[in-house]
């Protein structure tokens, strides 16, 4: 029999297939598998063959299961699925276990031809918990034709950890080297057994050798992995210091420049993030689905003139009669910042969350082992564009000559002609309007609620005050500090150590440098 | 929604005049009934005091029942839900001729989600408004802070929300899971061949009390399970945590190669940016199920769920249950929640702590009609071995531990935020509130000991 499918490797998978349950089950199944080989012939049509699998796989004898189990998986498609889904729905748990890897099998098989990239790819790695065999060979057809990287990557990375646990010692060997030359994390700990195996007393020769390979295979795996891990820490910390550097901007503006303790900065982040949520709405209700995604860009200016808009008219009403009165500046801010809290849980409630667009979601697998989300790379490019935004408003333009002659010397730009009030109460609507842009970003990672501007306002004024009160370029660098170091020491500390060191480590620098980074110089610093 | 409340507590002043004046009349009802009939029409004069009147007619004056449940402030968001239940039932109750023939009276009040205010709320409802009975708080340490005032008053509540058991008071009745009825037996779904056969576990929580001692069970559980230490991770976050960067980086790392699930008791609004953060490391559910205790339909219906597709929960109770009684109990809400106005109205749903809190309030009265008194001490132990059939099934009173025997049911998070049942208990789980794991000589009966005692 062997001689005669030899070279057939369709046929001999299922030869594999039949002697596989019978090295679990005994001879029994021995036998069981012998009787299946009629229904291997073409003779009996397969349509039949399928019909009567889907009646002994309910059975209650093991071997016919299986026997049953190994056929559907060799002839079924995914047009057997929901037959296949019924008959879990009313089995019992014996049954449902013993359908269940069949189902998952067609039904990624079918999936490995998918139009969706990530469809194929997701196939490929459910197929390696399957274990089975005649998958290896799916793969490699599959992976021939990919012409995504990342997904031929993870096929051919599917095949060879299932051959992985094949019988031929030679195939293993083969493997682990291939598997090795793909820097593969996710087949570490089988070799790590294979290493284990090998070094033990009773070990045999084959083992051994395996064992050296593994060994081998997992350095390569590791050193690539240190690599792979470091580069992604770095991602890490720059998108937590871009995340930092966008909601501190405003800050910096109002409490650097204009020397107003603005404890509502949270707040009107908030008023960015819902007026997102709103424009969204607006979108679900008024525009068609296909449109759907165009409501985040649309809800850019939406939410900078939102919070411009009320950060004008808290700066007309509040702010203009406590200028130079930095505690009671704090205090009313303060006072604020609570009303519009609860305003925003009694008007909005829980009901808010802002779906991502299609196109900030997932990420890119940029090297085997590094996948940046496309929502942190989109907020990284966002704050630079808000740095170069504000440098060329505040350093090229009027207005800016402006807002910095007046926050140095209120008094003599008055004098020289200056309409002071209208520019205070311009700087402030402007940097309120970069914390609903800021709001309007930080949809994307977190979420929207009531207590959203509470959550980021002490990291906000940290940055700043580290930065040095009045530079922007200390707060660009505060940022870069802070995010870095956080996202250095978390891996080792955990996430509320990591926040108690930097916490500590910014009070300590403040002692040592009570300006921060960069301190004002000159005149300006003594007003 | 707000403004409910001044309204309840108007009503309470008002009847408080009538009270004491119909109420002394009352005792010599039964011989000169001309007196009651003006005592009646005094009461009717006195203002809107019909229900009343009819009430002490019927059976006496009404029993007062206290709610302390935050309406303002970060826990609002979970907790006015049970206010509106417990208010829903009492209704329902009152509809139906009340408790003993007397109608129920509810006193509303605002702890506002700070943990000092609830114990000083609870004081004020058991000394000042005298109240038979308080269904109230959400989080442990509010649980915590009353405990004391409880005790010290001898009152009684009923805590309707899952928590980390090691607690046995005789003046609270827990509605909710013990960690034997939710985590646990949720792990152990993940280790058997149906649930997936994991292997390797990534316990994720906030820091503070509840995740810490869950995951010091769950570890203990999980060794004596053979589960090898290095194939069990702890990591804490703290609240409002927002960068998930680095721990699903490590949950990647951790998963890689299968076998593993991660077990979250993030609480609140991290739970937001973690699954976001971990579809956008492109980690899947097939890849590390996330098996959450504290994500439910109610939190799950303001968020954006395409994270979530697919992800694991663990509760006595779905809105999805297929039951009649359940059915009803959904539809009752819903219009209750429109015809009262509430926020969001028919587009409300219910969960786990919203069930448990609306068989609380039944219990609580079929004890009190079993003991013919609303005195503490008798219903409590009229309370003992109550049977209820809940929207989600039969329940429970355990016979001696305070707690109560309920399903367990794993669901799997659906698009629409709703859970799919993927696998049921067979019966009622006994509950623990002592682990077998962590304190295996330690157990909890207030009927042939005094709470906590020592195994033999």
């Amino acid at each position: 029999m062997v001689i005669s499918l030899a070279g057939i490797p369709r046929n001999l998978s299922v030869l594999v297939l039949f002697l596989l349950p019978a090295i679990g089950l005994g001879l029994q199944s021995t036998l069981a598998a012998g009787e299946a080989d009629p229904a291997a012939s073409p003779v009996v049509s397969s349509a039949d063959s399928i019909e009567q699998a889907l009646l002994d796989v309910k059975s209650e004898d093991e071997a016919v299961r299986s026997k049953a189990v190994a056929l559907l998986i060799e002839k079924g498609d995914a047009s057997l699925v929901p037959k296949l889904d019924a008959i879990r729905a009313e089995a019992d748990r014996a049954v449902r276990i013993a359908i269940k890897p069949v189902i998952d099998l067609l039904k990624n098989r079918a999936n490995l031809t998918s139009g969706q990239p990530d469809t194929r790819r997701s196939a490929a790695a459910d197929l390696v918990g399957t274990g089975r065999p005649e998958a290896i060979t799916w793969l490699e057809e599959a992976a021939a034709k990919e012409t995504v990287w990342w997904v031929r990557y993870t096929m051919e990375e599917a095949a060879q950890l299932i051959q992985l646990r094949s019988q031929d010692p030679a195939v293993r060997l083969e493997a682990v080297k291939k598997l090795g030359d793909h820097r593969s994390q996710n087949s570490l700990s089988l070799l790590q057994e294979f290493v284990e195996a090998g070094t033990q007393s009773g070990a045999t020769e084959e083992q051994r050798t395996l064992a050296v390979a593994a060994e081998t295979a997992i350095e390569q795996i590791n050193s690539w992995g240190w690599w792979a891990n470091a580069i992604e820490t770095l991602f890490r910390g720059i998108s937590l210091s871009s995340i930092l550097l966008i909601m501190s901007l405003g800050l910096a503006i109002v409490f650097g420049l204009m020397g107003v303790i603005n404890m509502a900065h949270g707040e009107l982040m908030m008023i960015g993030a819902y007026a997102t949520f709103i424009t969204q709405q607006a979108f679900i209700g008024w525009f068609s689905p296909d449109l759907f995604d165009w409501y985040f860009p649309v809800a850019l200016p939406v939410a900078f003139l939102s919070a411009a808009l009320f950060g004008w008219v808290l700066e007309a009403t509040v702010i203009r009669f406590l200028y130079g009165r930095l505690l009671e500046t704090l205090l009313a801010t303060w006072g604020v910042s609570l009303i519009l809290m609860q305003a925003a849980r009694v008007y909005f409630g829980d009901l808010t969350a802002v779906i991502a667009p299609q196109a900030l979601r997932g990420g890119a697998q940029v090297m085997v082992g590094v996948y940046l989300p496309y929502n942190r790379i989109f907020i990284i490019i966002l704050s630079i564009i808000c740095v170069l935004g504000i440098y060329f408003l505040l350093f090229r333009s009027n207005l800016g000559i402006r807002v910095r002659a007046v926050t140095q010397n209120r008094n003599m730009s008055a004098c020289l002609g200056i309409p002071t009030r209208k520019v205070d109460s311009y700087t402030f609507a402007f940097a309120s309007g970069l914390a609903g842009i800021a709001g309007w970003a930080l949809t994307m990672v977190g979420n929207v609620d009531p207590g959203l501007g509470q959550n980021y306002i002490v990291d906000a004024f940290m940055v700043v005050v580290t930065g040095g009160v009045g530079k922007l370029a200390g707060t660009i660098w505060a940022s870069l500090g802070i995010g870095g170091l956080n996202k250095l020491i978390e891996p080792v500390s955990g996430a509320v150590y990591g926040k108690v060191f930097i916490l500590v480590g910014v009070i300590l620098f403040l002692q040592w440098r009570p300006q921060g980074l960069f301190a004002a110089k000159g005149r300006s610093a003594d007003a | 929604m707000e403004t409910k409340v001044p309204q309840g507590s108007k009503a309470v002043k008002e009847a408080e005049v009538p009270t004491e004046a119909v109420g002394s009349s009352r005792r010599e009802f039964l011989g000169q009934s001309g007196r009651v009939a003006a005592g009646v029409g005094v009461a009717a004069l006195l203002g809107n005091l019909g229900n009343y009147a009819l009430s002490y007619a019927a059976g006496g004056p009404p029993i007062k029942i206290g709610v302390l449940h935050s309406l303002s402030g970060t826990m609002a968001i979970s907790e006015v839900s049970l206010r509106d239940v417990v208010l829903m039932a009492v209704e329902e109750i009152n509809k139906a001729g009340g408790v003993m023939g007397r109608q129920i009276e509810t006193k509303v009040v605002d702890p506002a989600s700070n943990w000092d205010l609830f114990a000083e709320k609870a004081k004020q409802l058991l000394l000042e408004d005298k109240v038979s009975v308080v269904f109230g708080c959400w989080t442990s340490v509010s649980r915590k802070s009353v405990l004391p005032v409880f005790e010290k008053n001898n009152g009684l509540l009923f805590y309707p929300v899952q928590y980390e058991g090691e607690e046995c008071s005789r003046n609270v009745f827990y509605t909710g899971a013990a960690v034997n009825q939710q985590a646990a037996p949720a792990v152990e779904y993940l280790m058997s061949p149906e649930g997936g056969a994991y292997k390797k576990f990534y316990l994720l929580g906030t820091d503070y009390v509840y995740p810490r001692t869950t995951n010091k069970i769950l570890r203990a559980m999980l060794l004596a399970k053979k589960v090898p230490a290095s194939n069990i991770e702890e990591e804490y976050t703290p609240f409002h945590h927002q960068d998930y960067q680095t721990i699903c980086g490590k949950i990647k790392r951790f998963a890689a190669g299968g076998g593993a699930a991660v077990i979250s008791t993030i609480n609140g609004d991290s739970n937001v940016p973690f699954y976001k953060e971990f579809g956008n490391q492109g980690l899947r559910a097939e890849d590390a199920p996330i098996m959450a205790f504290s994500v439910a339909e109610d939190e799950l219906r303001g968020m954006d769920t395409s994270a979530l597709v697919g992800h694991l929960a663990a509760w006595n109770y779905y809105q999805s249950v297929d039951t009649p009684q359940n059915k009803k109990f959904v539809a009752n809400f819903k219009a209750y929640c429109k015809r009262n106005n509430l926020p969001d109205g028919e587009n409300r749903v219910t969960d786990d702590p919203i069930e448990a809190a609306y068989f609380g309030v039944y219990v609580w009265k079929q004890a009190v009609e079993k003991a013919g008194s609303t005195e503490v001490d008798k219903v409590r132990k009229a309370v003992y071995g109550q049977k209820f059939l809940a929207p989600g099934g039969q329940i429970m009173m355990d016979e001696a531990n305070q707690h109560t025997h309920k399903p367990v049911l794993i669901g799997e998070i659906l698009k629409n935020g709703q859970f799919k049942v993927i696998f049921r208990s067979k019966g009622l789980v006994k509950p623990e509130p002592w682990s077998e794991y962590t304190n295996p000589d330690k157990g909890c009966d207030w009927i042939n000991h005094q709470g906590t005692y020592q195994k033999k």
